[in-house]
């Protein structure tokens, strides 16, 4: 049988201080607070050897170890740091109960709607672009991110920058997807299968802006594409993204770079049209491509200067042979 | 690909107790003792008075005797409940398979608790990619006494919604659905094994809501649709593979 309620598990009931020891790797964990709780545990703050760490504690052997290895192989995406990274899997004795757990990165940062409070409309493009970034770089290593949403994303910083927290619902691709949630997924507006592909991330990181434009979602109606062009032109946030947002919705992004390269177009044809103020915050990129344009002018001179000294050289070879 | 064997389950959606026919305990631990799994959802009405819930109790009983899943709900959280009790008792019974090989390697007794985080992690993903690419059969018998009236629609959609995220496995699917009462007989035939529900809208309709509860009789007709179509493959499969003995095992 499974629990009715996650709160009245022993996992959702840690206290302050409480210290957690590890059956395997004898690792202490003190417990500062509780950070919130899902299906399938509770994650906490805690002090460790490590230093601040997030602690999740599960209830369930089987998603606790399944999430552990997605979060290993988040490690393994080269270059990239794309989830918190795994520090440590342990089990927990409780009495005779053994609850199993991982200590994580902890991320330090704002929810979407937090952050957005207090900014102007474009970041949340530049958000979105950085979003599908990720999400090419995670397509491209074989997995979809399955559970997209707002809940499961964070901005750090500044240099503000989008991350993922909940990696629960990462599923390889091709597969079914393992967790999501009715609003970000398109099986549920009759859009498509639960097959993981990049189309099923796309759909779900269009669905994440519509959510951003309307906080308490909606259910479905009877006509699920008019229903979402109305949402559309009722915002004048989402307004500017309405062709990008009804292609992701009817699946026609192949690929996350496809999406994004064509938002930043559209961010960058925006920017175009309004304020100076505005233009500041957005044009990040032109200083870092004339860093580059100076490195590409730095190279040529170190060419010519080695050539020239090999010709002198060989001047000099040629001189001394006649003599 | 290597031949994954099949998953066999009952899904049992009702809202009071059985008050006709066989015991449906009983029914359900002959079904397991045949390899198939029988998992119940009791429904309950978002206004249900203490008593009703009281009745669900035979709702445990019967999961637990058919070594299956149980939860109670209302109405509104069917579609979820439906999705998750399926793929939990898929992953139990895989599980179950992997801790009776565990034993059978590392002695009576070791199950995946026993293994260390990391070893765990690697029996893990022999679970999951069990659970993805094995065949599933489930049959559904669906309570179709006066009291279910107005939960049918949600019951429909659930069934298309489960059939979404099944038919996105990479594994192959079947489903048949049955009502009880039905028109005539106590247990009725809606849907026989296919590979879609899309046509299902069509089949609610023919639903006539009854007086009578015999949920024994039906999880007895459940588990005589799987024999038949297990003796209608034999048959059919007889000359190629006569190694495919994973029937009995689940």
């Amino acid at each position: 049988m499974i629990p009715q309620d996650i709160r009245t598990s022993p996992v959702c009931k840690l206290s302050v201080g409480e210290e957690i020891r590890g059956k395997w790797n004898h690792s202490r964990y003190r417990v500062r607070r509780r950070l919130g709780y899902g299906a399938t545990g509770a994650v906490y703050l805690a002090d460790s050897d490590h230093g601040v760490v997030a602690l999740k504690i599960g209830h369930d052997q089987m998603s606790i170890t399944s999430e552990v290895n997605v979060l290993k192989r988040f490690s393994k995406v080269q270059g990239k740091v794309l989830g918190p990274s795994l520090i440590e899997v342990d089990d927990w004795l409780k009495g005779k109960v053994t609850y199993p757990f991982y200590a994580m990165e902890y991320l330090k940062g704002e929810t979407l709607f937090e952050f957005l409070r207090n900014k102007s409309t474009e970041w949340a493009g530049i958000l979105l672009v950085q979003l599908l970034t990720d999400l090419h770089t995670l397509h491209q290593a074989g997995w979809a991110f399955g559970d997209l949403k707002p809940d499961n994303l964070l901005v750090t910083g500044p240099p503000y920058r989008i991350r993922w927290i909940d990696v629960g619902g990462t599923t390889i691709m091709d597969r079914s997807i393992k967790e999501y949630t009715e609003f970000f997924d398109r099986g549920y507006w009759g859009k498509g299968s639960r097959k993981a592909e990049p189309s099923y991330d796309l759909f779900s990181a269009g669905m994440v802006m519509i959510n951003l434009a309307y906080p308490s979602r909606f259910t479905k109606g009877n006509n699920p594409d008019r229903q979402l062009q109305e949402k559309i032109a009722a915002s004048p946030m989402l307004k500017p993204y309405g062709a990008l947002l009804e292609k992701a919705w009817n699946g026609k992004y192949r690929y996350a770079e496809e999406m994004r390269n064509e938002l930043v177009l559209l961010l960058n044809a925006n920017v175009n049209n309004q304020t100076p103020q505005k233009l500041n915050n957005s044009v990040h990129k032109p200083p870092s491509r004339q860093a580059q344009k100076k490195k590409k002018g730095s190279f040529l001179v170190e060419t010519s200067l080695v050539f020239m000294f090999v010709f002198i050289v060989y001047l000099f070879y040629m001189l001394g042979q006649t003599m | 690909m290597r031949n994954k064997g099949t998953l066999r389950q009952i899904l049992l959606i009702t809202d009071g107790c059985s008050n006709q026919g066989e015991d449906p305990v009983a029914m359900a631990a002959l079904a397991h003792e045949q390899g198939i799994a029988v998992n119940v959802i009791g429904v309950l009405n978002e206004n249900a008075p203490e008593y009703h819930r009281q009745g669900l109790k035979e709702v445990e009983d019967i999961a637990m005797a058919g070594g299956g899943i149980s939860q109670v709900v209302y109405t509104k959280q069917l579609a979820q409940t439906v999705k998750m009790v399926t793929q939990k008792a898929m992953a139990q019974t895989i599980k179950g398979v992997v801790n009776a090989e565990l034993q059978q390697i590392l002695g009576s007794k070791s199950t995946m608790e026993d293994l260390p985080p990391d070893k765990r992690g690697e029996v893990m993903e022999v679970v999951d990619e069990m659970g993805e690419t094995m065949n599933l059969e489930v049959l559904v018998l669906i309570d179709a006494s006066g009291s279910m009236e107005d939960k049918m629609l949600t019951v429909q959609e659930s069934l298309l919604d489960l059939s979404i995220s099944l038919n996105s496995r990479i594994g192959d699917n079947e489903f048949s659905i049955f009502a009880f009462p039905g028109k005539k007989k106590e247990v009725e035939e809606l849907l026989s094994w296919s590979s879609k529900m899309d046509s299902i809208g069509k089949i609610f309709s023919k639903i006539t809501l009854g007086g009578i509860t015999p949920t024994g009789p039906a999880i007895k007709e459940g588990i005589a649709a799987f024999s038949r179509k297990r003796s209608a493959k034999r048959s059919f499969l007889s000359s190629d593979t006569p190694g495919y003995t994973n029937e009995s095992g689940m």
